[in-house]
């Protein structure tokens, strides 16, 4: 047991995030056991039901593999998923680096590139939506948030956040950029804020409603067992 | 029949079932993993005194059926959905056979829905027709995801998707119940994608496409098919429970649904015997939008629970409604906050 290396691993995985919640394994409580051997690392991740779509469950057994991998000191790694139905397949096919379509053979049409990018905006709409609330909260109209750029947002994690995830799709981060702007990175004009926030709204009580529903299964499938890294 | 506050409310629970999920019907893993799945949305969503051990949530008998949903859910009358995940358990987990029969025995209490799958090709067609025969069907609950040997899942928008949706239109069949997840073929999009149901509608104006779930955990994709096409609805069963677990939650998905399909387009459901209709409609008939949210969403009214309740229900399946149950309006469609897009994509 290598203290050292072991919150290494803790601090891999917190980065490693589910990719329709947008929140991280740990805080989520996915992380169902990290144990450090040497430099072998063996990760168990869990999820709220035996059902939850093996797509998300890919990713987020993929990205926790590439994670620890990097960490200097760690030999070798594997990453299991727990209680899923299609764990074997999973678990087979990120060890082996083969691939979701070659692992999901006849059963899928790609790769996950594209579904990672539209749950990646749906984040990004979501976490507009709580900055505008704020920025509404304290006065603003609609029409009057369309102006706006990067370097007015309150400072705050709500911001670093949103910053973050523009800079993951590619969007401007700069405090010049304008802080509204759609999926593509295009500015919303003041006429159509008031309706493009309304669809804000309807996408962040999706993405945030279901981040509860998920956390309420994974405490009642697992007795409300915290799991590793949960705080 | 529920009553409260001197208003009356016709109930319609648009999404019941007669399952067997018990071990001596399972199988395979997948059949026990599939009831473990539903009996933990149960015992985390219900309130603690609702909550059944599972091997009588496994397989509940139709006594319990005919006291839990008709004398003490108040319902008038309950829609029969199958699944049939004969993949998963021997004799199937819910099949329009397991239904019907009880529904025989009890004239006027139930709406008997079957199901088909596209992929059974040309023999499945005519079969079908057979089922509709024998049944008297009115709607069909279709599940999408539901695997079939190597197959994980069918889209609405396949070539024989088609063929039998045009048979349902042929036949009179008209109300199209369809249940998205856990899987979606291919596997690599995303499980809950509603876009096929969107295609069938705007292809089938004459067919009403019931969304179960309301589409959740989709549900803005949802609305944004809704907003569109005036022939689908939204199934409120698994919505429902949150109103005791998470009441701001579920006035905020009630509230956008509202918003984007309106009032008349939304079916209350229980999906017994996830839930338990008792505490539903009660929780329902008592519920307002919380104080801070009014704003945004407007208030609920006796007017609207009741449709939701059941009117709407009743509509889609001709079915009589007393006459002390009326609305005392007419029908407007939702909180008019501002004025809603042609088309929508999303931001």
């Amino acid at each position: 047991m290598t203290p050292g290396l072991t919150s290494a691993v803790m601090a891999a995985l917190a980065g490693v995030r589910d990719p329709e919640l947008d929140e991280s394994v740990t805080e989520l409580g996915f992380v169902a056991d990290v144990t450090v051997a040497g430099g072998r690392v063996e990760v168990a991740l869990r999820l709220p039901t035996y059902f939850c779509a093996p797509n998300f469950a890919w990713l987020m057994v993929d990205d926790a593999q590439a994670a620890v991998r990097t960490i200097p000191g760690v030999s070798e790694v594997q990453v299991r998923l727990v209680d899923h139905f299609a764990a074997d397949e999973i678990n087979a096919g990120v060890g082996a680096g083969r691939g979701f379509d070659a692992t999901f053979a006849g059963l899928s049409d790609g790769e996950l590139d594209e579904l990672r990018l539209i749950f990646r905006r749906k984040a990004l709409a979501a976490r507009q939506d709580r900055l505008c609330r704020t920025l509404l909260a304290d006065g603003a109209t609609p029409g009057e948030l369309a102006p706006l750029r990067l370097g007015d947002l309150p400072p705050g994690a709500d911001t670093d956040t949103y910053l973050q995830r523009r800079a993951e799709l590619g969007l401007a981060v700069s405090p010049e950029a304008p802080f509204l702007v759609d999926r593509t990175g295009a500015p919303v004009s003041p006429d159509g804020a008031t309706a493009y926030l309304r669809r804000l709204r309807t996408i962040a009580v999706s993405v945030e409603g279901n981040a509860g529903t998920c956390r309420a299964l994974l405490a009642t499938r697992y007795h409300a067992g915290q799991g590793v890294g949960h705080r | 029949m529920y009553e409260k506050d001197g208003e009356r409310y016709f109930i319609v629970d648009g999404h019941i079932h007669f399952w067997d999920g018990s071990p001596e019907n399972q199988a395979n893993k997948y059949g026990k993993g599939f009831i473990e799945c539903f009996y933990d949305y149960h015992r985390n969503l219900s309130p603690p005194e609702w909550v059944w051990p599972l091997d009588k949530f496994e397989k509940y008998t139709e006594q319990d059926l005919m006291t839990d949903v008709f004398e003490d859910g108040y319902v008038d009358v309950g829609i029969f959905q199958p699944t049939y995940l004969t993949d998963f358990y021997k004799k199937g987990f819910n099949t329009t056979e397991d239904d019907g029969t009880i529904a025989e025995k009890h004239p006027g209490k139930f709406v008997v829905n079957g199901a088909f799958d596209p992929r059974a090709g040309e023999p499945g067609l005519e079969e079908f027709e057979r089922l509709v025969d024998r049944w008297g069907l009115k709607g069909v609950k279709l599940y999408t995801a539901e695997w079939r040997g190597d197959s994980r899942g069918y889209k609405l928008s396949d070539p024989w998707a088609r063929r039998y949706l045009e048979k349902c239109a042929e036949l009179g069949v008209r109300n199209i119940h369809v249940h998205k997840g856990p899987t979606i073929w291919p596997l690599n999009r995303d499980a809950f994608d509603v876009a096929d149901i969107d295609d069938a509608a705007t292809a089938f104006p004459e067919l009403t496409f019931i969304v179960e779930h309301c589409g959740l955990p989709r549900l803005e994709d949802f609305c944004w098919i809704g907003v569109q096409e005036p022939n689908v609805y939204g199934g409120l069963a698994v919505a429902m429970p949150f109103i005791f677990t998470r009441p701001r939650w579920f006035a905020q998905v009630l509230g956008e649904l509202l918003y984007w399909l309106g009032e008349d387009r939304l079916l209350w459901a229980s999906d017994y015997a996830i839930w338990h209709p008792k505490w539903l409609v009660e929780k329902f008939v008592d519920f307002a939008i919380p104080e801070d949210m009014v704003s945004e969403y407007g208030q609920l009214t006796p007017d609207t629970k009741r449709k939701i309740l059941g009117l709407n229900a009743a509509r889609l399946y001709n079915l009589d409604v007393p006459a002390p149950v009326s609305v005392s309006s007419d029908s407007h469609p939702g909180p008019e906050v501002l004025e809603k897009p042609k088309v929508v994509t999303a931001p």
